[in-house]
């Protein structure tokens, strides 16, 4: 079943994740590296783990900009015409009381509030949009089995490989020529939601 | 800056942020190693003083709702006591947080990362101790629902052309989307805690907040742009907070209130005294936990610098009222700053000014700013300067306004004074249990800034064969340069 949010192409892949190739490395040039590399075979779904963002991974990765932006975007205007919208009611509907003589809709006076809440709501859609589009919280992922991962937030980076992708064939030997240090192959476990690589 | 810092990064060729080249994982196992061990017995005496404090509030409040206002001294002429004075007081100390993690981010000064993590937690518990205050100051705060746009049995609605309303938006979601800051910069951080737990209850209790967060790329294209995005609306954000707080003042016809002036020159005396407070946390932060070497002389020599600038500001600020009741040719705005300065309430005055405006002046000579006792003492003074402007503002426009017949001489009572100090026992106590189980400094971004973490690019024999996804001029994987620091 499509997900109301998910493309067709990611629909269309393999729901089930085969078992994870997690190939470990020391410094963020041998993982550069190995990304370069292991975009290049063409597979799709592929990570790369590090304790703190590197930066030229994300093209290394071939990544898109992220849409966070849209989010804060779209939830700031949003939070604005809500706050501007509430004094409006609450001023001219809901309670007109005549105040030093102004109209009823003294729009200037609404301003702070209207700006405070367009940064409540950009705020809110930067959050939500980084949870969204990272699709967390899960804390339960395949990775989570690898002892040796838990490194992965102090000071060791991962490129992880599922091989049930058919372009992930060449995937081990390729991370062990780029320098890996160590390389697992990780136990399939139940398998996970969909669209949720 | 030979006296500061012995250590130049190869990388940027500016000075060392971090002392010692720690490496990624010296830098985990300093941050965690204090909220993974017993504390020493010094955390549990602060503790200790802290609760007492604390509990100080909680009686000064139920004796507050039990008896009335009337236990404080508040009363006309001076309707906003010492509860107005500490809510604005707090509030001006909580904006350094954000200034350290938004407005120097957003300029890339990226030695606030050792400190960022430790004023944002200081700034949210400054905003639960100034909330206290306008909460219970009315002695009614089961009423405090009028406050806020709900539908009630009055059918009553708030009056949103009131800089108060203004105010209790402005603050609460201050407060909130400082909350919503300080946690996506933790989330990197919790995942460590998580990943090194021993013990069950530590790895669910730091599991469920850490979102099963797993270091993916694809993760942190998305938090890095979330989190630029969080800075760039904190730093207008942080800015109308305290301009929204002058407008209560600013707004009415009080002489000595009713000045133009007052948002900027708030807005300086609060970045002003939340560096003071962060100074004085991280002195003893430092030492306490062995954080010597993330949190080194540098950093404080640059809070240093920060306090000079706005407390000059916020020393100007003081000259440019002066100049304007002059030559406003308003009576009452004249006699309202001359009071200030020579009436019933000058030793305040003076106390402000000389703690405020001739204190930080010492941090001209690098000498102050690299001394942890001048510092430390520095900031104490500030911090007693700030209370004090905020103490005369309030008390000595409105003890003496138009009308001499209504005239007046307002002195706190116990109950005044046992709120405030009470107000530190809130503050301190959140900020001994925060430094007790949670990460301090943030490990990643630290990590980040190390010159070690930089990629230098592939090596040559791994060129790309084929056009990157943005291919732009300069910037390829061969060549990635490192980013040159805006100072």
């Amino acid at each position: 079943m499509r997900l109301p949010w998910q493309s067709k192409a990611a629909a269309a892949r393999p729901a089930a994740e085969g078992p994870w190739l997690l190939a470990e490395f020391t410094t963020p040039d041998a993982v550069l590296a190995a990304a370069d590399a292991v975009r290049r075979t063409g597979t799709t779904r592929w990570d790369v783990h590090s304790p703190f963002p590197v930066h030229g991974l994300e093209r290394a990765m071939g990544l898109k900009a992220s849409l966070v932006p849209w989010f804060v975007l779209i939830l700031g205007l949003a939070g604005a015409a809500a706050g501007m919208g509430l004094q409006w009611w609450a001023s001219t509907i809901a309670y007109p009381l005549v105040v030093s003589g102004k109209p009823m809709f003294s729009w200037p006076a609404f301003v702070p509030i209207m700006f405070e809440c367009g940064v409540l709501g950009g705020a809110l859609g930067a959050v939500g949009g980084l949870l969204f589009e990272a699709r967390l919280p899960r804390h339960h992922h395949p990775l989570f089995a690898s002892k040796r991962f838990e490194r992965m937030s102090d000071d060791r980076f991962f490129v992880s490989v599922d091989t049930a992708d058919p372009n992930a064939g060449e995937a081990e030997g390729l991370l062990r020529r780029a320098g890996a240090v160590h390389v697992e192959r990780l136990a399939t476990e139940a398998p996970a939601p969909e669209g949720r690589a | 800056m030979t006296q500061v810092v012995a250590e130049i990064d190869p990388v940027v060729g500016r000075p060392a942020l971090v002392e010692g080249r720690p490496g990624f994982h010296g830098i985990t196992e300093a941050v965690a190693r204090p909220v993974e061990w017993k504390p020493p017995l010094g955390w549990y005496i602060v503790l200790a003083v802290s609760l007492s404090m604390l509990g100080l509030f909680g009686v000064s409040i139920a004796w507050l709702l039990w008896e009335g206002v009337g236990i404080w001294g508040n009363n006309q002429p001076v309707g906003w006591g010492w509860p107005i004075v500490n809510f604005v007081f707090w509030v001006g100390i909580g904006h350094a947080g954000t200034l350290i993690s938004a407005v120097l981010f957003l300029f890339r000064q990226r030695w606030r990362t050792s400190i960022n993590r430790a004023a944002e937690a200081m700034t949210l518990f400054a905003v639960a101790c100034a909330l206290t205050f306008p909460g219970i100051h009315t002695g009614r705060p089961w009423l405090d629902y009028w406050m806020m746009p709900v539908p009630n049995q009055m059918a009553m609605w708030p009056q949103f052309r009131s800089p108060l309303m203004w105010d209790v938006f402005a603050v609460s979601i201050y407060g909130l989307v400082s909350l919503l800051f300080w946690y996506v910069g933790l989330i990197p951080d919790l995942a460590t805690m998580r990943d090194r737990a021993t013990t069950r209850v530590r790895q669910v209790a730091y599991g469920i907040f850490a979102l099963g967060w797993r270091g993916s790329m694809r993760h942190w294209l998305h938090y890095e742009k979330a989190y630029l995005l969080l800075a760039g609306l904190a730093t207008p954000l942080v800015l109308s907070v305290h301009s929204v707080v002058s407008f209560d003042f600013a707004v009415s016809q009080i002489p000595g209130w009713h000045t133009t002036i007052f948002p900027p020159y708030f807005v300086a005396g609060a970045i002003f005294s939340g560096m003071a407070m962060v100074i004085t946390l991280m002195v003893i932060g430092r030492v306490a936990f062995g954080l010597k070497h993330l949190i080194t002389l540098l950093h404080f020599d640059r809070m240093a610098k920060l306090i000079l600038l706005t407390g000059t500001l916020v020393g100007y600020a003081y000259g440019v009222e002066f100049f304007v009741a002059w030559y406003s040719g308003n009576p009452f705005e004249r006699y309202a700053f001359l009071n200030r300065a020579f009436g019933p309430y000058a030793w305040a005055y003076w106390i402000m000014v000389s703690c405020n405006v001739l204190s930080p002046q010492v941090f001209w000579f690098q000498r102050a700013r690299t001394s942890i006792p001048v510092l430390f003492v520095v900031s104490i003074l500030v911090n007693i300067g700030m209370w004090f402007e905020r103490f005369v503002i309030v008390v000595t426009s409105l003890h003496r306004d138009f009308l001499p017949s209504s005239w007046g001489y307002f002195r706190p009572t116990f109950w005044d004074i046992a709120t405030f100090l009470g107000s530190f026992g809130l503050f301190f106590t959140l900020f001994t249990l925060f430094v007790r189980f949670l990460p301090m400094v943030s490990m990643s971004e630290l990590k980040g800034v190390l010159p070690e973490a930089h990629a230098h690019g592939l090596p040559p024999d791994a060129t790309p064969d084929k056009p990157l996804h943005e291919p732009a001029v300069g910037t390829g994987l061969a060549s990635h340069p490192p980013q040159p620091e805006v100072s």
